[in-house]
């Protein structure tokens, strides 16, 4: 597929071709302006590509009607370096709002937020707000917030941005054990220490074009 | 739950911007009112119309030198013209009771005014008031005639003053109208700004596009609805301070304004407030959040 932005000397993505399978864990990595949250975004419907198809979850995406979006963002978690958490919100409400905003009850939500916020580790800091809590922590309910409506792909971009090695380290383990659950993960990352650790699929962008797609790969 | 999620945002957007709310519900209901005045203004002139012309009438009064046969021959003439429905004389006798019965009030005019001194005159209705001038150009020059007068030359003065108050009453409504928009639409775009956070999250996790707008176009339709109750009040208030005041003189000329009139055109006022209100929310939000 291609994209060009309006005004844009030239194309974000130039003829990029990727299949990614269900339960996959793939790192798209690049320098700056390569094309890599174009992918995120064309992924999120949130832009199409002027030529090409984006196929995901077995839909075609590239023709779907706006007012169709919201539903399939159900199926999709999202992850982000600035965390995009709701400040006046503790730890537990913040999930709970993903559930109840797209029509599940308390009840429903009384179940299921303990539960995930369990699994990312946050056991006992259900009632903090995001300012007692430490970047990998908020970090962590962000990636619970992702998780809790059991989406079929989690997207991350730099989701460790503004994390120390550390700290970092562990997140990557908790997106390790969410793709163990059978979860496709997709992380944009300028971050060579974490690729190389991990030994998962890389796929490297230069000025919106592939060059290397590598199973098992290094940041290189 | 998630109407009472809606309705719960409603009230905290209300709230968080409250002078801006007041303005908002301020504006909406001078708007309001001045449409809901215009309304009402507009059935009182039809109502009107309709009472008056169909009493209207011509009025020839004949010289004081008229002479039998001379009204013998304009009573024939009037009797046979297609254009007059009915014809009544009225002669100096009842021209004299009818003057009494008007002047009831001044027992000294009254008293001054012999019934010699009234003209003789016909009486006319015709079978289409502007029809007037014809007749007029008919019967000015008629052997026997003093003056014609038409009451409805007075009446169309009435109406049009009537007409006038009701078309700057429109205009006021309009202009206060779309003060009223803006101010919606503003007060729709703070609060988008100020729920910017939890605006992206919703987008993000799927909410549905209604569930995203519902709580900010409800809060301009709230704003419209107290606005329309205000602007009834003010309707209200100027019914009871006009029926005590001098205006209460007009009476028998103006038909007076009835509550089940004002609280017919209250659905009106209500029905723009709101709808008004939502579409402007509605638009902003397509512009502004483009969910």
């Amino acid at each position: 597929m291609t994209k060009t932005y309006p005004k844009a000397s030239r194309p974000s993505l130039d003829n990029v071709s990727v299949s990614i399978e269900k339960g996959e864990f793939v790192f798209f990595i690049g320098p700056s302006g390569s094309g890599k949250s174009t992918i995120i975004k064309m992924l999120l419907h949130e832009v199409t590509p002027n030529k090409g198809r984006v196929v995901v979850n077995g839909k075609d995406v590239t023709s779907m009607r706006s007012w169709k979006r919201p539903h399939f963002r159900r199926s999709i978690g999202c992850v982000f370096q600035d965390f995009r958490l709701l400040p006046n919100r503790t730890a537990y409400e913040n999930v709970a709002f993903a559930l109840e905003v797209i029509g599940k009850t308390k009840a429903v939500a009384r179940r299921v937020v303990p539960e995930v916020l369990e699994l990312v580790g946050l056991g006992g800091k259900e009632h903090r707000y995001p300012h007692e809590l430490s970047g990998g922590e908020q970090q962590r309910v962000a990636v619970a917030r992702a998780f809790v409506n059991r989406p079929l792909i989690l997207l991350a971009d730099e989701p460790t941005g503004n994390l120390d090695p550390d700290t970092s380290i562990e997140i990557m383990r908790l997106l390790d054990r969410i793709n163990r659950t059978g979860t496709t993960v997709v992380m944009v990352t300028h971050d060579s220490n974490i690729v190389n650790q991990m030994r998962r699929r890389v796929i490297e962008i230069e000025s919106g074009r592939i060059v290397r797609d590598q199973a098992r790969g290094v940041y290189g | 739950m998630r109407m009472k999620y809606v309705l719960s945002e409603v009230l905290v957007g209300l709230w968080r911007n409250v002078t801006m709310t007041i303005a908002m519900i301020i504006t909406m209901a001078v708007s309001l009112f001045m449409l809901g005045g215009s309304g009402l203004l507009y059935q009182k002139v039809g109502d009107m119309k309709d009472l008056y012309y169909e009493n209207v009438e011509v009025s020839i009064f004949l010289t004081q030198e008229v002479t039998e046969q001379q009204r013998a021959d304009l009573d024939s003439k009037l009797k046979s013209d297609p254009m007059v429905k009915e014809v009544l004389y009225v002669d100096k006798q009842q021209a004299y009771e009818r003057f009494q019965q008007m002047y009831a009030d001044a027992p000294d005019l009254v008293n001054a005014v012999k019934p010699d001194q009234l003209p003789e005159s016909f009486r006319l209705k015709l079978n289409n008031p502007e029809q007037y001038k014809s007749i007029y150009d008919q019967y000015k020059e008629s052997e026997g005639v003093d003056e014609i007068v038409d009451q409805s030359k007075l009446l169309d003065k009435v109406f049009g003053v009537l007409t006038g108050f009701q078309n700057g009453a429109l205009a006021i409504a309009i202009v206060m109208a779309i003060a009223a928009l803006l101010l919606v639409a503003n007060t729709i775009q703070v609060a988008a700004y100020s729920k910017r956070r939890e605006v992206a999250v919703m987008k993000l996790v799927g909410a549905s596009n209604w569930f995203i707008q519902a709580p900010f176009v409800l809060e301009a339709v709230v704003a419209g609805l107290l606005g329309s109750i205000l602007g009834l009040v003010a309707l209200a208030v100027v019914k009871v301070t006009a029926a005590g005041s001098s205006l209460a003189a007009l009476e028998g000329l103006i038909t007076p304004v009835s509550w089940s009139e004002i609280f017919l055109i209250f659905p009106l006022m209500a029905g723009v407030g709101g709808l008004v209100s939502a579409v402007t929310a509605w638009v902003t939000l397509r512009f502004y959040l483009r969910v």
